[in-house]
């Protein structure tokens, strides 16, 4: 199968907590032949829902961390003194490196007069690729404390393009992370179809603006979905307007349901469910299929 | 870190490992019912809302700055060391001369050190803005990353550095465990971590956990719509020796309110008391252990 | 003009250009007089957390590359590219044989500007 045939969603929020996982997983129930990619790589909870099996592990490695030989270490300290960015302490005659402030310039690697200082990749957390009801799935966790460049969620799509060519799936889903930064970018650049789940309050408005014209700066088709809209029908009439006026589709609205946790504590869609908020995303996810 | 230092008041942050749990809305309207003058930091540069809840008057912004290179091309040999330490792209080595890349600098110095012409000096480039004002007793700082920027740490460490002595401060933090969390947790004597009682609350809660251990930072957790199943939630709290500080209840009226840009402690007496109540309850934690574990 | 980088994901004149610079997966390299292919992997680009155009374009300019034919080129590695003197040339042509014959017939003109907003 070749890539033109492949039409990849990537579904985001702006902020946080706006139900975008949980729609995300029905929307994997819903299709009915798709690769999911969790690009949500800081906070992974989409495997929580879909129980994927995972078949392979493999590390994410994201520059550099310079490491100090103990026993090579003349105490000169000039790798403390070149330090931007604090990582380094004195301890006892010599000094230690703190690997999570390290940031990886390689300064002080290059100044240690003695070269006692390593400069190794840095393991920055794993992908696996699985398999789940819906289908196989390529997902990843980052490590704590991480940079969080974009540079694993590229990874993430680039395997689940992998494997929909291989499999010749048309259809790649993908659970984007939060925020309008590099994460997103990663996520967004040259998807068929963003749809943005977002929620009826005054920092759900505002999110939305900033990443609708994220999108649209990368010229991404958008449409928007308001979840748990009988919170605030005001807002989320606001949020639609706002969402129009910006040239994005509007999907119809979900709205706010207890099952939503049901669903998560017995690790299954909404979909998979007797809901309400079931039976609204059924309508939304019909107009996503013709928007794709 | 002791909190009874002279010069410095105690610093709660208030994190959680996935976003939307509530975690903005906690700072909020702690501090709302603190009890006494504080300091809230929204450090969550790359869409900072806390803002969006307070009125505040007299408003002074400053500049955050980071040094990035600037070559003098006229002395630049095109020898390529600094291109070839630069680990960011930040400065490139082509032909014969040297181009910068702000946007993707970190801001470490080394091209300038291992410049052998001397042809690289660092300025100032302006990579975000710090806001300060005061509403009611709440004097907020907050952290805005310019567009564009791709390094958040800086705007954040500018943030911390804004927050006055003397004073109690709670700390907004960005939603995760990536490096900007680990920015805004850093010197602060207590974590507040928020968490709801679903599966993705309580898995993303043990990130945050495993983030607070490895920084050996002292925890305690406020539960958001506590409305489902609290076993396994209060188990693994226990397990852990985290206490569990507030409960709200899984109520629409905080929604509906929060949804309206106002403050549930402030609409609803009940939840103000519950929030006073948490105000009390950080403050004998810090009084007792001194915010280690 | 005697060494032309095109964008692909293929090994050969017949496959895709590759619309996207940075993040592209191989560059053919064509020579023009011995009418010759050869093809450099975009290793730094594709791994690369930010910069990915600025190291597409530190490898094809240590390629010795005389013009870069590609779908959007951004504005650093447009810098870089300019710094070095490779002209870049913007073009929509499905393969890389047809982007080839629409240089050679005179139908590309060399860009000003990166044509496209920056992002890692």
């Amino acid at each position: 199968m070749s890539k033109e045939h492949i039409r990849e969603l990537v579904v985001l929020s702006g902020k946080g907590g706006t139900g975008k996982t949980s729609v995300t997983a029905s929307f994997a129930l819903l299709a009915k032949k798709a690769v999911l990619a969790d690009c949500d790589v800081d906070a992974a909870d989409l495997h929580l829902l879909l129980t994927p099996m995972v078949e392979q592990r493999h590390a994410f490695m994201s520059g550099h961390e310079a490491v100090i030989r103990q026993q090579d270490c003349t105490g000169c300290g000039i790798c403390m003194d070149s330090c931007r960015f604090d990582a380094i302490r004195r301890e006892d005659i010599s000094y230690r490196i703190d690997p999570v402030a390290c940031e990886g310039c390689g300064v002080c690697y290059r100044l240690c007069p003695v070269k006692a200082i390593d400069f190794p990749d840095r393991v920055c957390g794993e992908w696996m690729v699985s398999g789940t009801r819906c289908g196989p799935m390529v997902h990843a966790q980052l490590g704590v404390a991480a940079e969080n460049s974009g540079k694993l969620v590229t990874t993430v799509r680039e395997q689940a393009w992998a494997v929909a060519v291989d499999k010749r799936i048309p259809l790649i889903i993908s659970d984007g992370p939060p925020g309008i930064g590099c994460p997103v970018i990663a996520s967004l650049s040259g998807v068929s179809l963003a749809v943005v789940i977002t929620e009826p309050t005054v920092s759900g408005l505002h999110d939305l603006q900033r990443l609708l014209a994220l999108a649209r700066y990368f010229s991404v088709p958008t449409a928007v979905c308001v979840n748990k809209w009988d919170i605030n029908p005001q807002q989320t009439e606001r949020i639609e307007a706002a969402a129009e006026a910006a040239g994005a589709a509007i999907l119809g609205r979900i709205r706010y349901d207890r099952s939503v946790t049901q669903a998560q504590l017995q690790q299954k869609a909404v979909v998979e469910l007797e809901a309400a908020a079931g039976d609204d995303i059924r309508v939304v996810w019909k107009q996503v299929t013709e928007l794709l | 870190m002791a909190a009874s230092s002279r010069n410095r008041s105690y610093r709660i942050a208030v994190a959680s490992g996935k976003g939307g749990t509530g975690k903005t809305t906690v700072a909020l309207n702690l501090a709302a019912m603190f009890g006494e003058p504080l300091q809230l930091a929204d450090c969550d540069v790359e869409e900072p809302n806390v803002n969006l809840f307070l009125r505040c008057d007299q408003v002074e912004a400053t500049e955050v700055t980071m040094l990035v290179p600037e070559v003098d091309q006229q002395c630049c040999n095109g020898c390529g060391a600094c291109g070839e330490l630069c680990q960011f792209r930040g400065i490139v080595a082509i032909g014969t001369r040297a181009l910068v890349f702000p946007e993707l600098c970190h801001g470490c110095g080394g091209c300038a050190l291992v410049c052998p012409t001397g042809a690289i000096t660092e300025r100032p480039h302006r990579i975000g803005t710090i806001s300060a004002g005061q509403s009611g007793a709440i004097r907020l700082i907050e952290g805005r990353l310019e567009v564009g920027v791709s390094l958040v740490p800086p705007v954040i460490r500018a943030v911390r550095d804004g927050l006055m002595d003397g004073i109690p401060a709670i700390l907004d933090a960005p939603p995760g465990t990536s490096c900007p969390v680990v920015a805004t947790l850093r010197e602060s004597d207590y974590l507040l971590l928020v968490t709801d009682p679903t599966p993705f609350g309580l898995h993303d809660l043990k990130l945050a956990v495993a983030l607070a251990r490895e920084l050996n930072l002292a925890c305690g957790v406020v539960v958001n719509r506590a409305g489902e199943d609290l076993v396994g939630l209060y188990g693994y709290c226990r397990s852990e020796n985290l206490p569990v500080l507030l409960s709200l209840p899984d109520d629409r009226q905080i929604a509906e309110i929060t949804s309206r840009g106002d403050l549930v402690a402030r609409v609803l007496p009940e939840y103000g008391l519950m929030f006073a109540e948490l105000a009390e309850k950080l403050k004998q934690e810090l009084g007792t252990t001194g915010g280690t574990p | 003009m005697n060494t032309i980088a095109f964008t692909t994901a293929g090994q050969e004149l017949a496959a895709a250009l590759d619309p996207r610079f940075g993040r592209a997966a191989n560059f053919l390299i064509y020579d023009t007089d011995q009418k010759t292919t050869r093809i450099i992997e975009n290793q730094q680009g594709r791994s690369a957390s930010q910069g990915a155009g600025i190291q597409a374009a530190e490898t094809i300019v240590r390629a010795g590359v005389d013009a870069l034919v590609t779908g959007h080129c951004g504005p650093k590695a447009f810098k870089v590219l300019d710094a070095a003197g490779v002209k870049v040339f913007n073009c929509t042509a499905a393969t890389v044989d047809e982007a080839l014959q629409q240089l050679q017939a005179g139908k590309l003109t060399a860009a000003e500007n990166s044509d496209v907003e920056g992002h890692w």
